[in-house]
């Protein structure tokens, strides 16, 4: 009888070491071409993500992973690093409607009154502002897909061209979509946009094409601040699971029953 | 039986069977492998190109500039943050190189003053912090410091202390009410100053009994059982 | 714009195409329900409007899935829909429920009622039109009385099955709406059943100009009884659409949920004209109180006796505002939901376009276009029942003279 439980997601049975390469023997080897000032290709040999290989040269596995995303709003400096990096990194074209990931700023005055805004999505950062002495307390909430464990989007979708991956995310299938539309209506969020030039829906995708490489989504690693952590829901020896353990965690809307993976920290009862 | 059915069933039937065979003939072939949906369509989305390499792969050549970031206040800011998306330069180290945004316009879409902000995040006015400098004149970008360590709280706490300028409070100093050890400067997060802990320190001031000054209070009966800072804001003192 | 928008919310994704959607389904479902009740329930008076009935709903269920179709990203992966349905999406269920309802029901019910006009026309007719004809019969063409009273039996219970399909297909379609939780102006139980009260109401009314306008153009007298009965109907369905719209405001405003703020700024600003004007004013409650006032509604005489001339030309009145009211409707359920942020804390503005697939023309052609292929489908199957066969000895002699 064995002791280690079959489903354990950081320790999968039967998982072995990669043959052959030793990385840091590796990584060593490069540092010492580079200063000696060899150009090398790196794309030919190793590199997490660039040739499609995993940081542990493995084939990837969707049911050893369950992603989310921690957004920490206290940390957030409204640079709009991560609505830029995610443009390029997803050729998300820079047209207004179209963000996968987005930054608000919320502004609430002495009486009260709310006041959002989120020019260009916060892509080029934000105005100062004009009345500070009104202002009971300004902040910046990053907006994307929650990746909701119930997803509404999904639930609509009449031929299936959206869907939950094993690993937790939700996907946009570009070939299969007929671009009705129901979806955008049904997510409460704002996540998803029409893309024209393929006629069909588009959103966030946790950078998929990144996260099966090893590699964050663009968004967190272009954050200078690391407002936005990503990373394994389950398990407890991981970066996102120590920040839902050690903050007070809200998730957006949450009597609408979507279950976001999206993990606000100390989130203000404004935002929605 | 009448005409009307067996006519009638022959037409329903040639027009199901058609549509069961055609539906047959076309549905994706992944279609359902792993959910209600086209399994392959996943292959397709996670073969799309990644423009952002990681500041692993930085590291792998870089090592010299890693280390020094590792080691100072842009530890947490990725390489590709500031200088672009760098997977064609990982793919052409020579053919492609990542930009160097080494003008003031760069660095103020972080560091300029605004409320907004997080407390405590350093920022600046850009219009009077030596207009029209480059940054990278006094700060190293991979490791920046302030080149003299600031003598004043107010070039980090700038909300609280343009706030504090406006209040009954101007007069008095960071340092009467915090203790910040020489250490916080360095680490701004992980070594914090104190905070008041106790009415008392309040009381050196607005205890009754004390002639001439600030208003008082009997520091017995007034707003028991709450600490001064629950009511009144000590940075900027409310009086309703 | 006013107030916040999430970024993406910068474009409406559902235009005029989608609100001509459940507008012509509704009619459908309307007509047909109209048509059963002389089917089924025996009101013998709507029995000159039952055929056209028929014939209007499966003109407007053939038109119904375009602009649906022309308003998709690709329309030509519209068969995906048959492929791959998606068991929990209440979209997905269109295909079956529109294939159930216009194969099933819809031309079955034709059918079985025309049989025996078509074996007539069949019989007399010459040259290609005879084959024509002969394949609608499907080679049925055995009209002894055993046959024929099958047909009649058939068609009675397939009118019996239709009126639950009826339900079902625009019940449906207010359930598209009634269930994106996402959405407070359209998340609401009643939607599915205020929609098909107000597809009844559209369905009357609509066979009720159709009627008087056919039967005029073939210069003929108007049965009076007949547009009594159907004025009648009309109020009644007008009656419990608007008790049930109320009812639905009432408790959105009584409840007073996170939503309200942004919902009252939605009607009082941006569906001014098109909720509180068209639908409610000029769209229900002026027929309101004119059928209710000259119908025989409530008591064996009307309110106020009404000469015959001007009676008709107040239902035919009242019949054209209730299908601006009701269209009215269908544009502040579609359109008016999508006017405000789901951030709730702005509304945002959409323009329409005239042309273009989405636009204003293309709106009014696929509007027209059903009228067009009803106009086909009287010259094939005329609804009139005039031919020989049909007619009594009695009227035979009659005609005669």
């Amino acid at each position: 009888m064995s002791l280690i439980p079959s489903d354990c997601r950081e320790c999968p049975p039967g998982s072995v070491e990669p043959e052959g390469v030793d990385r840091r023997d590796f990584v060593k080897k490069m540092a010492a071409a580079c200063a000696a000032g060899v150009p090398v290709v790196l794309g030919v040999v190793g590199v997490p993500g660039v040739n499609g290989q995993t940081v542990d040269g493995e084939r990837y596995d969707p049911t050893m992973h369950y992603y989310g995303m921690g957004v920490d709003p206290a940390k957030c400096i409204g640079c709009g690093r991560c609505v830029n990096a995610c443009k390029t990194e997803n050729d998300v074209p820079r047209t207004e409607g179209a963000f996968n990931t987005w930054v608000e700023r919320y502004v609430i005055r002495n009486d009260g009154e709310v006041i959002v805004d989120s020019p260009d999505g916060g892509m080029e950062g934000f105005p100062e502002l004009a009345d500070e002495a009104g202002i009971r307390k300004s902040f910046f909430v990053p907006k994307l897909c929650n990746h909701c464990a119930n997803p509404p989007c999904v639930q609509v979708c009449p031929v299936g061209a959206t869907f939950i991956t094993q690993d937790g995310v939700v996907l946009v299938d570009d070939d299969y979509c007929i671009g009705c539309r129901y979806c955008i209506q049904a997510c409460p969020y704002g996540a998803r946009w029409f893309k024209e030039e393929k006629r069909v829906a588009a959103k966030c995708t946790f950078c998929y094409h990144r996260i099966v490489k090893g590699l964050v989504p663009a968004c967190v690693e272009a954050c200078p601040t690391q407002a936005r952590i990503f990373g394994e829901v389950e398990g407890r020896a991981t970066p996102l699971a120590r920040f839902i353990r050690f903050n007070e965690i809200d998730v957006l809307k949450p009597a609408l029953n979507t279950r976001p993976k999206v993990y606000y920290a100390n989130l203000d009862g404004e935002v929605r | 039986m009448v005409q009307q059915v067996p006519r009638l069933a022959i037409v329903f039937t040639i027009a199901v069977a058609i549509l069961l065979g055609a539906r047959q003939l076309l549905i994706p072939p992944t279609f359902g492998e792993d959910g209600h949906y086209r399994a392959a369509a996943v292959d397709s989305i996670a073969a799309h190109p990644i423009k952002y390499a990681g500041r692993q792969a930085c590291e792998l050549c870089h090592a010299e500039q890693a280390e020094v970031r590792l080691a100072g206040n842009h530890r947490g800011v990725g390489c590709e943050t500031c200088h672009g998306p760098a997977a064609p330069h990982v793919q052409g180290p020579l053919d492609v190189k990542p930009v160097i945004p080494d003008t003031r316009e760069f660095c103020v879409t972080c560091h300029s003053y605004n409320a907004s902000r997080p407390t405590g995040f350093p920022q600046i006015e850009p219009a009077r912090h030596n207009f029209p400098r480059p940054c990278k004149d006094c700060h190293d970008p991979h490791a920046p410091v302030p080149p003299v360590t600031p003598g004043e709280c107010s070039a980090c706490h700038a909300q609280i202390a343009r706030q504090k300028s406006l209040s009954h409070h101007a007069e008095l100093s960071c340092a009467v009410c915090h203790e910040a050890p020489d250490t916080h400067k360095d680490a701004p997060r992980s070594v914090r100053p104190t905070k008041p802990q106790t009415r008392a320190l309040c009381g050196t001031c607005h205890a009754a009994g004390i002639e001439e000054g600030p208003p008082q209070i009997d520091l017995e009966s007034h707003g028991v059982p709450y600490m001064c800072w629950d009511c009144h804001y000590p940075h900027f003192p409310e009086t309703r | 714009m006013q107030g916040f928008i999430y970024p993406n919310e910068f474009e409406l994704h559902w235009s005029l195409l989608i609100v001509l959607y459940p507008y012509l389904t509704g009619l459908v479902a309307g007509a047909f329900i109209l048509a059963s009740l002389e089917r089924v329930f025996n009101v013998k008076e709507v029995q000159p409007t039952y055929r056209l009935a028929l014939l209007t709903a499966l003109a407007f269920l053939i038109v119904a899935p375009l602009p649906l179709q022309a308003h998709l990203g690709h329309p030509e992966r519209s068969y995906e829909i048959f492929l791959t349905p998606n068991s929990r999406s209440a979209m997905a269920m269109f295909g079956f429920v529109y294939a159930w309802y216009l194969a099933v029901v819809l031309l079955l019910e034709v059918w079985f009622d025309y049989r025996r006009d078509l074996v007539g026309w069949y019989q007399s007719a010459k040259g290609p039109k005879r084959w024509f004809y002969y394949a609608l019969t499907l080679g049925a063409t055995d009209l002894s009385e055993k046959s024929l009273k099958f047909d009649d039996s058939a068609g009675r219970w397939i009118t019996v099955l239709g009126i639950p399909s009826a339900f079902l297909l625009h019940g449906y379609v207010g359930f598209i709406f009634g269930s994106v939780k996402a959405n407070p102006w359209w998340s609401s139980v009643l939607m599915p059943v205020v929609f098909l009260l107000s597809a009844i109401v559209s369905g009357i009314a609509l066979v009720l100009v159709l009627y008087m306008v056919t039967t005029m153009a073939r210069g003929k007298p108007v049965n009076m009884p007949c547009l009594d009965r159907l004025a009648q109907f009309l109020f009644y369905a007008i009656v419990i659409d608007l008790s049930l719209e109320i009812l639905d405001f009432i408790h959105r405003l009584y409840e007073s949920e996170e939503s309200i703020e942004i919902l009252s700024q939605l009607i009082e600003g941006r569906l001014f004209l098109s909720l509180i004007v068209l639908q409610l004013l000029l769209g229900t409650l002026v027929p309101f109180v004119v059928l209710g006032l000259t119908t025989h509604s409530f008591r064996p005489k009307p309110l106020i006796q009404v000469p015959e001339e001007l009676r008709r030309m107040l239902f035919l009145l009242s019949a054209i505002l209730v299908q601006i009211g009701i269209f009215s409707m269908r544009f502040n359920v579609v359109i008016g939901g999508q006017l405000f942020s789901k951030s709730l804390r702005g509304l945002t503005v959409y323009k329409v376009e005239f042309l273009g697939i989405e636009g204003l023309a293309s709106t009014i052609f696929l509007l027209l276009l059903p009228l067009f292929i009803l106009w086909l489908l009287v010259k094939i199957l005329p609804p009139w029942g005039e031919e020989p066969w049909n007619q009594k000895p009695s009227e035979v002699a009659a005609i005669q003279g």
